[in-house]
């Protein structure tokens, strides 16, 4: 739970009077333009940076300077860059972390590690060879090594090649099944749109929360899309609020945008208005709207975005 | 200080000779420097003719003394600034701090594995001039005069208090640099000053003895102690990640103290190490 949290240096505001909750087991996406925040917030959750004011509790445990190394105990955070010692091979830096995090049975946890994300034959390889993929997995499997209660994975794809990607699209939802919270930083709203039960839109301050068809709902008004074969000669008659459209635009050549207020009740009724006014038809479809345009909708309205 | 994790520690030095171990860098000075610095000694002994008298003798005892005590004080220096800036230049700092490891446990780990290697080569540089000295030198008194007891007890407790003087110092650098090669040049000079007081006893500003080796001995344990307070002060976890270091008004709400109050609060890198010191 973040409860109007706030992190200034000097004049400058990292992010501003931020609140959210996140619950158990969930999958929370945190998005943003760059310079939004989001670094110094998961820094800010994971104890690295004081807030300057509002408070947190993370895995349980309130926020504070007494309680860092009690909450970083029960947490992992994966930044974009995974950080590796390049002089080291896979499994001593593995071995690092088991022995900080204090882990009964390090060699076991290891090896169950890079087993889940399938690195366990380059245990002995200098981490320093390694291509950028490879090395995000080692971070990964280090962020797994000590079995945490919430995760932080900031750009966890970055630089990750399709398949790789959906590996670690596959661990996450894992993770989920397995009860672990994970706070996820990306840019790649597809990304966050697959995964993510909920997501946050930060831009200094907090611009929405919610699950991404929540958001949609808030933002977009449901609306059809009609093709017909030919332009029709009086749209303003068909589409009228009778058979359920509250507005109507053009789009193309002959195609249709309605306003409307159930889109299940009235793209049949829509359907027999086109087909009385001697229309052909070519289809007629929910309008979907993806995340990437909850987010453009509230980035670019947002004044903090010209700044 | 309190409530270090042997566990942790153990694995932070660990980590760290691991890395000595896969750095030229740090191999070559370790080997390279004690060699460069043994020239000076090994010149002076055999340059002592037969006839000398034993004042002269006891002069360049006592600047072979100085030279053997430069080793402990500039080896680890520039391993010491290279291991903050070290870290965060290649990315490491930041994965290394979110971790439950306490900064006493960081800084120690480190120091530990950097006046060890220092200290071992100090006494065995220290060892070989004494068996040169007994073995081929041509005044008989040289090798008498090295192994004196205060000379040795002075070898024994200044090479530690000035290598722990260099790597307190050279870490505190390091952590507030942003350049290695800075950090290192920084580090190497402020490793100087303590030689100071070995200067006095070398050039024989002040004679020799038992008590006058346990009194300086004590003057530079007091200088670490000192220094290395102020290094625990400059390990700060957000000064490391953002490099400014928070001081802060909160106001507090649930999972704090009641909400409304206001109230200072403690970076978490700050001075109470129990909760988040780095």
């Amino acid at each position: 739970m973040v409860s109007h949290l706030t992190k200034r240096f000097g004049d400058r505001s990292a992010f501003e009077d931020v609140s959210f909750e996140v619950a158990h087991g969930e999958v929370f996406g945190f998005l943003g333009p760059n310079g939004a925040g989001k670094t110094t917030t998961v820094r800010t959750l994971g104890t690295l940076i004081a807030p300057t004011s509002g408070s947190a509790v993370v895995a349980g445990i309130p926020l504070s300077a007494a309680t860092g190394a009690e909450i970083r105990q029960l947490i992992s955070i994966m930044p974009e860059n995974p950080g590796l010692y390049l002089r080291l091979t896979v499994q001593e830096n593995l071995e690092l972390f088991a022995g900080l995090y204090g882990l009964p049975s390090p060699r076991a946890r290891i090896a169950a590690a890079l087993e889940t994300v399938n690195l366990a034959p380059r245990a002995r390889d200098l981490c320093g060879r390694l291509s950028k993929g490879l090395r995000q997995r080692v971070g990964l499997a280090r962020a797994l090594l000590s079995d945490p209660v919430v995760m932080f994975l900031d750009e966890p794809t970055s630089g990750l090649d399709p398949v790789a990607s959906r590996e670690v699209h596959d661990l996450i939802a894992g993770l989920r099944e397995r009860g672990v919270t994970v706070f996820l930083t990306t840019h790649r709203l597809e990304e966050a749109e697959r995964l993510c039960d909920r997501v946050a839109i930060l831009n200094t301050r907090l611009l929405a929360v919610g699950r991404p068809e929540q958001l949609r709902g808030q933002l977009f008004r449901s609306s059809l899309v009609v093709e017909t074969a030919a332009r029709l000669a009086a749209p303003e008659a068909v589409f009228t609020p009778d058979v359920g459209v509250e507005k109507w635009t053009p789009e193309g050549d002959a195609g249709y945008v309605l306003t409307v207020a159930d889109p299940r009740m009235a793209a049949p009724r829509v359907t027999r208005a086109l087909v009385a006014a001697g229309a052909d038809v070519v289809s007629i479809a929910v309008a979907h709207h993806s995340l990437e345009d909850v987010y453009l909708q509230l980035v670019e309205a947002d004044p903090e975005a010209e700044t | 200080m309190m409530g270090l994790d042997v566990g942790r520690l153990a694995a932070v030095a660990r980590k760290e000779a691991r890395e000595y171990r896969r750095t030229p860098f740090i191999i070559g000075a370790m080997a390279v420097l004690p060699l460069i610095f043994m020239i000076n000694p090994v010149i002076t002994i055999f340059a002592i003719g037969a006839t000398v008298k034993a004042a002269t003798v006891s002069r360049a005892v006592g600047a072979t003394f100085l030279v053997l005590l430069v080793v402990p004080a500039v080896i680890p220096a520039s391993i010491a600034a290279y291991s903050v800036v070290g870290e965060r230049d290649q990315g490491t700092l930041e994965p290394l701090l979110t971790t439950p490891v306490r900064r006493g446990e960081i800084l120690i780990g480190k120091a530990l594995v950097a006046v060890v290697p220092a200290v071992g080569i100090a006494y065995i540089l220290f060892a070989l001039a004494v068996i040169l000295a007994h073995f081929f030198a041509a005044n008989p008194t040289v090798a008498a005069t090295l192994t004196e007891g205060p000379h040795i007890l002075a070898q024994a407790l200044f090479a530690p208090l000035l290598a722990l003087w260099s790597i307190g110092v050279g870490t505190a650098i390091s952590a507030r640099s942003s350049d290695v090669r800075v950090a290192q040049q920084l580090g190497t000079l402020a490793s100087l000053p303590p030689l100071a007081v070995t200067a006095l006893v070398s050039f024989q500003v002040v004679p020799l003895g038992v008590w006058t080796a346990v009194g300086f001995g004590l003057g530079l344990l007091v200088l670490d102690i000192v220094m290395w307070r102020g290094v625990m002060a400059t390990f700060d976890r957000e000064r490391l990640i953002t490099g400014s270091r928070a001081v802060k008004t909160t106001r507090v709400g649930p999972g704090g103290p009641p909400a409304g109050t206001v109230r200072r609060i403690q970076a978490f890198g700050g001075a109470d190490d129990g909760g988040g010191g780095a």
